[in-house]
């Protein structure tokens, strides 16, 4: 077995024994419901974040309406459930592939094109789902809301539980989904996009078809986290799908790194974590977070990530005894 | 009212409408031409703009006469225009040569920033308020009523157009800008302060967004932190309609935007309005992402 290999088998290890860990602590109410709920959450934002991440941090197009996906899912989910008792599992894929849809007939006409028409266009849309979905009152219940979509179970005791188990099993899908594309050889193409869309273009990747292709899938986990949402709170409204929701996912994003899946699962419990016990920073915390985009993309762009690799290599440089060899490039 | 003086009207109401798009169209479009960024903070200088008229307005007397509402246009172009050279200096001008995304990035946090901070500021605060305006009259031209605010709305648009056409063509910065747009590397080797002329576009284009932040916060009477966002994506779409980063392009964009929004508010539905600029935006991006007046350029590695 490689050293990669390893590692790989190491970690998933780790966290299979951490996640059945939580389940219990969970279950025995050693974490009380209050934070499991927070832990829950964070995993839907974690799979949304991912996906945005998928477009932008690895793609390197970006997108600005994944609130607008989430609402399709969310609405799409919980429209099946309640109108036509789909069980919960393809009624979540379902509204993802809705999701996807929307995403295609979005992407179709602007990934065509070089620059940056993706943003405004997602943005746009965004917005317009929105006044849409406030006027389809028949699917969405309308500015009042949807209410009483019914939640993973029946059985009240066993709710928090069994949603942190939906949503974590959800998210560790997403998260190998993603990182096995990466590693692949489509994923070496979309990377390439990113860098020089010309060049990799010269090379012979076909570049809208891999846009297209990165756009639908993020799309189409944007959905299933709206679905795992809808569910999840039992509750929809059009203005929670508005457009500083989908700042909190590129803050997440930014904060953790673009490109970095770790970075971003890392920032995703962080972030929701702290809003949780910063609530009283109330309208405060809207312009903390736009600071922190800036700040980030003037100073750090590679994100928190970006600083975990310069502390190692510092440590690399500073003690080159205790860790080891260098690594090719850097001097002692 | 007929049908015919129905459409009459809605066309007066566009054109009202469409010179304040043309003018916010404007900024976007010398931005994109000169630093290739779309600069998602224009938008919100347009809402700044109309607060800083509206302080004017409020702190000069109680009725608006001409002369404040003169003076509110001089003081609120003024600051809008040194806001964006800030804007630019600090937040944009780091990232001129760092990937594309980067600065889209920033650029939408500098857009929120200064929507939520306006919130947070006690002066202004998140509730709408009322606009000072100059009384209104309305004239009756063959049936077809033209209220005193659309007919200084048109006025002031065109002076302002007129008098960016000036600078642009026939004074020594315009050839600057002009040659910075066409060529930043060549502009600089000819000895053109390319930092200086960035900034100064800047200014211009803030300027315009505030000279429309005030006609638009006078035409609907009320002024709150968001209310340039929607405003700001229309005129987004009206650049990309003429043709992004064409100044002629982007005036007949503003006006065929105003018009189409007005004719969807009279004919078809009111809610539809917004979404008709962003179905408007699809079907270019389909049939001809140049826009109609948009050079076609092929990038050269």
């Amino acid at each position: 077995m490689s050293d990669y290999m390893k590692k790989k088998v190491r970690i998933a290890g780790f966290l299979f024994l951490s996640f059945n860990i939580i389940v219990g602590l969970i279950y025995w109410g050693i974490i009380d419901e209050y934070t499991a709920q927070i832990l829950t959450f964070a995993g839907i934002n974690v799979i949304i974040a991912l996906s945005l991440n998928l477009i932008s941090g690895f793609t390197g197009q970006l997108a600005l309406g994944h609130a607008g996906f989430m609402a399709i899912g969310a609405y799409s989910t919980a429209a099946l459930v309640m109108q036509l008792q789909v069980p919960n599992l393809p009624a979540i894929l379902v509204g993802g592939v809705v999701t996807a849809i929307f995403g295609f007939v979005i992407g179709f006409p602007t990934l065509r094109l070089k620059g940056d028409y993706l943003a405004i266009v997602t943005l746009g849309f965004g917005e317009i789902i929105r006044v849409l979905m406030i006027n389809a009152e028949k699917i969405t219940g309308g500015a009042a809301g949807l209410k009483g979509i019914p939640s993973f179970t029946k059985n009240i005791s066993l709710n928090p539980v069994l949603s942190f188990i939906w949503v974590f099993l959800f998210m560790a899908g997403t998260i190998i989904l993603i990182s096995n594309l990466i590693r692949s050889s489509h994923g070496r193409a979309i990377i390439s996009i990113r860098e020089d869309e010309i060049a990799s273009n010269a090379m012979g990747v076909n570049v809208f078809y891999y846009k297209m292709f990165s756009f639908t899938l993020s799309a189409f986990i944007a959905g299933i986290g709206g679905g795992l949402y809808a569910l999840f709170f039992g509750y929809l409204n059009p203005t929670m799908f508005n457009f500083l929701k989908s700042c909190d996912f590129l803050v997440i994003v930014v904060l953790g790194g673009m490109g970095s899946i770790v970075g971003t699962v890392a920032t995703g419990f962080i972030l929701t974590y702290l809003q949780e016990f910063l609530r009283f920073l109330q309208d405060y915390r809207l312009v903390i977070y736009p600071l922190i985009l800036i700040i980030i993309m003037l100073f750090k762009p590679t994100g928190l990530i970006g600083l975990v690799e310069d502390i190692k290599k510092w440590r690399r440089r500073t003690f080159p005894d205790q860790k080891g060899h260098l690594k090719a490039g850097e001097r002692s | 009212m007929g049908v015919g003086q129905q459409f009459l009207q809605q066309m007066v109401n566009g054109i009202a409408l469409g010179s304040i798009y043309a003018l916010i169209a404007l900024g976007y479009t010398m931005v994109y031409g000169i630093v290739q960024l779309i600069n998602f903070a224009h938008g919100d200088i347009l809402m700044l703009g109309a607060f800083a008229g509206f302080f004017v307005l409020v702190a000069a007397a109680v009725a608006v006469t001409p002369l404040t509402f003169i003076a509110a246009f001089l003081v609120a172009m003024l600051v809008c225009a040194i806001i964006g050279i800030i804007i630019e200096r600090a937040c944009y001008k780091p990232l001129r040569n760092a990937p594309r995304i980067n600065a889209l990035i920033t650029a939408i946090g500098v857009s929120i920033f200064i929507e939520n901070g306006a919130r947070v500021i006690p002066q202004i605060g998140p509730n709408p308020r009322q606009y000072p305006t100059l009384p209104n009259i309305s004239y009756n031209l063959a049936g077809v009523g033209i209220s005193r605010m659309q007919a200084i709305v048109f006025l002031v648009s065109i002076a302002l157009m007129l008098l960016l056409n000036y600078i642009i063509n026939y004074t020594k910065i315009g050839k600057a800008m002009r040659a910075v747009s066409y060529d930043r590397g060549a502009a600089l080797l000819m000895g053109i302060n390319v930092n200086k002329v960035i900034s100064f576009t800047f200014a211009i284009g803030s300027a315009l967004a505030a000279a429309a932040g005030i006609l638009f916060a006078s035409a609907y009477p009320q002024v709150e932190p968001y209310m340039g966002i929607m405003p700001g994506l229309k005129a987004f779409v009206a650049a990309v309609l003429g043709g992004i980063g064409s100044i002629p392009g982007a005036m007949a964009g503003g006006f065929i935007m105003g018009i189409a929004e007005t004719l969807t508010k009279g004919f078809i539905s009111s809610q539809l309005a917004d979404a008709i600029a962003f179905g408007i935006l699809i079907i270019i991006l389909v049939v001809k992402p140049t826009g109609i007046l948009g050079r076609n350029v092929s990038e050269k590695v």
